[in-house]
């Protein structure tokens, strides 16, 4: 599945990114699932999200909680809580 | 109605805005948040407004229709600003208008308190050791819970 991920503020700039389409594996089902695949392709992943509790997910610009199923997703935003206003 | 925008607005030309032409209004609230020159004590040169494009505009469009489908008003307007800002800027504005002033004052509450939880946008404050993402405030959350418990007397 190829799917489009996005992260902002702390996160991108851990990351080193602020997008990028990636091809999931079969078994990653959830955003729980996704964030353990990640942590698992390099040292700025593992930094990144290290601290995944605090991490916020929107799924095609929906916020969701961790164990939201991603299998129709087309866009899955990572970001710390948000601080506007 | 919301607006997204890296400029800055005139808060007293958005109210009239509200206003033109209408004579069923009888109460308008507004909100101003501006960029502070001191965080954690410590002076603060600029600060930046990232924010999600799509889903900010998605967010603020949420929260606005969720604020007119509990209060009766008569117009509402949210503008919040991205990009680089100077102390004493504005960031966002709340108009709120209806017959009469409680349900304008509440509805601009709710808007700031939801749009402070739920819109997609992050504060980095550039101070004398670099720049700092601003933390996510407790207090914030739970300003936000009090509108989740069962209906009282506003409604």
């Amino acid at each position: 599945m190829s799917v489009k991920l996005l992260y902002f503020a702390w996160v991108r700039e851990k990351t080193g990114r602020g997008e990028e389409t990636v091809e999931l594996p079969g078994d990653v089902r959830t955003v729980s699932d996704l964030i353990g695949w990640l942590k698992a392709r390099g040292p700025e992943y593992e930094a990144a999200f290290d601290k995944a509790d605090i991490i916020r997910t929107a799924v095609d610009q929906t916020h969701v909680n961790h164990d939201t199923s991603i299998a129709e997703a087309r866009e899955i935003a990572f970001f710390p809580p948000v601080t506007g206003g | 109605m919301i607006r997204v925008q890296n400029e800055d607005f005139d808060i007293g030309a958005e109210i009239e805005k509200v206003r033109a032409g209408r004579t069923d209004i009888g109460a308008i609230v507004s909100f101003t948040g501006t960029v502070r020159d001191t965080a954690k004590g410590a002076p603060i040169s600029e600060m930046t407004l990232e924010h999600y494009p799509g889903m900010t505009e998605k967010e603020l469009e949420r929260i606005d229709k969720k604020a007119n489908s509990r209060w009766p008003l008569q117009a509402s307007l949210v503008i919040h600003r991205y990009g680089p800002m100077k102390p004493g800027e504005n960031i966002v504005l709340v108009v709120t208008a209806s017959a009469h002033r409680q349900a304008a004052f509440e509805a601009a509450e709710f808007l700031m308190d939801y749009l402070k939880t739920n819109a997609p946008f992050w504060k980095k404050e550039e101070g004398p050791r670099g720049g700092d993402w601003v933390d996510a405030r407790e207090s914030d959350d739970e300003a936000t819970k009090r509108w989740q418990k069962p209906a009282k007397a506003a409604e």
